[in-house]
């Protein structure tokens, strides 16, 4: 009885410890019953569509992982991501000449804005992160409405060089995985290698010990938020050149896919914990049901539903592992 | 730590009575009615005043469960999606052929079920916090709410059902009515019971309340399967005043219901706050609104204005608890392991 216990909980640590195989794992058996289900799931064309689609969630779920890990909060992500878009969008409808480059820029330092106005709040007067992007989503998304004066900016309105971002593509791959291979390659070193990297995780495990060993946690706040914001900035250019139209409620909601995504892949919302690789595999878990569901003509409106099981099962999942790890590790003391 | 909710005995002086947040609030109220009297001459008599209520009331019988979940320093962002479910199920229920008074009490039964599977999840998963946790419900039960009806409305009620929405007892609309008894229980709860005393004290000290001897499991469960009940009163409402529903009704509804508890002085580090200043927060909230709607100002300047709304006021009640204590207290995010 006694080494079964031991047996199963062994079994529920290597599990913790493998957590990004146990993803794979999962991915491939699930792209399995939906290529049974649907054989045209596992084609070069819906592949490369399932992975176009899913950079810009990739894009979002970087940043939020570096928010978490600071046992912090962001749902002002999707606000941001359509002021951005909307600002950038009506830029080059009105001075169609203007150089693509300029319009990333432009919509990222929109989003550097509304970061830092977050980040700010958060660390410098000491809001609950919750309450304040609470706050901020609502005010962000009044003045993407606001700005457009509550219209569209449509399709025939964007020059083509400006749809060309997410459409054009480099040596054959689509930019929009070219950035966002960059971004995570450039996050995957941040976090991993540098010191600014390192305390961000210090700051979220331990905010006290962070706080005596020297680390200005109030900075590395004010860094994290204004990074995620950079990126919901990014993602907005992206987001209205794929869809060539801005509207007032675009990506509505999103931040709450963008939070599943880390959660899926790993992050703890305690604070401290997360990869940037489980990250990964999270946001193409959930670009994978995105894609196979209409599929296996699974109707849209279960979409949603079926979304927010996933995510209160894998928020319990990680509880159950981690107990049974920490179990695990007081019987071995014991023994 | 916070000894100020906790001791009764402190002396009263009328300087400390004045400088309570609940008269600042007051003097807003005031301010919005000078407002909105300018606006419309016809603003200003008892009927109009009264009548107004119809159209922010529905949403605020979450507000009082809230007051309680945010002393205890916890939250609870599921609510808004609680009322499409509950709305959702009591219009089905009813096109089905139940009666109306059964559908009606499968609309509770719905919120209360939504309400205590938070508090359960929250309770006995320690590790979790309220904010994940209802951030998982709040897309489950509205994806629920999806699946159960797609893109499609539900209503057809039969007539007296609009009582709820747009009836008066006298000249008093009914919502204004059920809203003051509510307002009274749950002030006395709050203020006169012990129960009232346990959320503070949780909420002070989740740690050491637990050791003296105060169920906090049970006190949280209670709370959030209230905030659930509530929920599904105000579908009722507001399933009432619309005359059908839809799985996106109520939409950003847990946004205003936040807003108005921080707005009325209730301290997101726990511990703090009162009824009254809450309530007081509804009406500000809702006159805003009503005044804001009387000179066309559209639906998305109101969203800024809510955002800007409840950021300042929690700005202000930090910044106020920062003077008062001198110096911050802990982390700003750490929550109390309990």
């Amino acid at each position: 009885m006694g080494d079964r216990l031991m047996e199963k909980q062994s079994i529920l640590s290597v599990i913790a410890k493998h957590r990004e195989a146990g993803l794979i794992g999962f991915i491939i058996i699930l792209s399995i019953v939906f290529q049974l289900l649907n054989p045209k799931f596992l084609t070069i064309g819906n592949l490369a569509n399932l992975i176009t689609n899913t950079t810009i969630l990739i894009i979002l779920a970087v940043g939020m992982m570096l928010v978490l890990i600071t046992r912090g909060i962001d749902l002002s992500i999707g606000s941001t991501l359509a002021l951005s878009g909307m600002t950038s969008s009506l830029f080059v409808s009105a001075y169609p000449g203007l150089n693509p480059l300029l319009a990333i820029l432009l919509g990222i330092m929109v989003g550097i804005i509304c970061g830092i106005i977050l980040g700010y709040l958060v660390s410098i007067i000491g809001i609950l992160p919750i309450i304040a992007s609470l706050g901020l989503m609502n005010v962000y998304r009044g003045l993407t409405f606001w700005s457009s004066g509550g219209g569209w900016v449509s399709a025939h309105q964007m020059p083509a060089s400006f749809k060309g971002i997410a459409t054009s593509s480099f040596l054959g791959v689509n930019t929009l995985i070219l950035i966002a291979i960059a971004i995570f390659l450039f996050f995957y070193f941040f976090v991993n290698y540098t010191i600014t990297g390192r305390q961000i995780y210090a700051v979220g495990s331990n905010p006290e010990s962070a706080e005596i060993t020297g680390i200005n946690s109030k900075k590395i706040l004010l860094l994290v938020y204004t990074i995620m914001g950079g990126l919901s900035g990014l993602a907005g250019v992206l987001w209205v050149s794929k869809f060539a139209s801005a509207q007032g409620d675009t990506a509505s909601g999103y931040e709450l896919t963008v939070i599943a995504a880390c959660i899926l892949g790993g992050v703890s919302i305690a604070g401290g914990v997360g990869r940037i690789t489980g990250v990964l595999l999270g946001a193409i878990l959930l670009g994978i049901l995105d894609n196979a569901l209409p599929l296996i003509d699974v109707s849209p409106f279960w979409q949603m539903g079926i979304e927010g099981g996933i995510i209160l099962f894998a928020v319990l999942f990680n509880v159950i592992v981690n107990r049974a790890v920490q179990q695990n590790e007081l019987a071995r003391r014991v023994v | 730590m916070n000894t100020r909710t906790i001791s009764g005995e402190r002396e009263f002086t009328w300087k400390k009575f004045f400088l309570q947040w609940e008269w600042m609030l007051v003097l807003i109220l005031i301010s919005i009615f000078m407002m909105n009297s300018s606006i419309s001459p016809y603003f200003f008599n008892f009927i109009n005043i009264a009548d107004a209520t119809m159209t922010f009331l529905d949403k605020a019988f979450i507000v009082f469960p809230m007051v309680m979940i945010m002393i205890m320093r916890e939250i609870d962002i599921s609510v808004g999606s609680t009322v499409a479910l509950s709305s959702v199920v009591m219009a089905m229920l009813y096109n089905a052929g139940l009666p109306i008074g059964l559908a009606i009490a499968a609309c509770l039964l719905t919120g209360a079920l939504c309400g205590f599977l938070n508090g359960y999840l929250i309770v006995r998963y320690k590790e979790l916090s309220a904010v994940i946790v209802t951030l998982a419900t709040m897309i489950l039960y509205r994806g629920i709410a999806y699946m159960l009806l797609e893109d499609q409305s539900a209503g057809g009620f039969p007539d007296w059902f609009s009582y709820f929405g747009w009836g008066y007892v006298g000249t008093i609309p009914f919502i204004l009515v059920l809203f003051v008894a509510f307002a009274v229980i749950f002030t006395l709860i709050l203020h006169k019971t012990v129960f009232g005393r346990h959320i503070y004290a949780i909420g002070s000290n989740s740690k050491a309340s637990r050791f003296s001897g105060v169920k906090v499991d049970r006190i949280k469960l209670i709370v959030f399967t209230l905030a659930g009940l509530t929920a599904a009163i105000t579908a009722i409402f507001l399933t009432s005043r619309m005359g059908s529903t839809r799985p996106n009704v109520a939409t950003m509804y847990e946004l205003d219901v936040i807003a108005m508890v921080a707005l009325g002085g209730i301290s997101t580090a726990g511990g703090k706050g009162k009824m009254t200043g809450a309530i007081l927060a509804i009406f500000i909230v809702g006159y805003l609104q009503f005044g804001l709607g009387l000179i066309n100002i559209p639906a998305q300047m109101l969203l800024i204005v809510i955002g800007l709304l409840l950021i300042i006021s929690v700005t202000v009640t930090n910044l106020k608890f920062k003077v008062k204590k001198k110096k911050t207290v802990g982390h700003p995010q750490q929550k109390n392991v309990s």
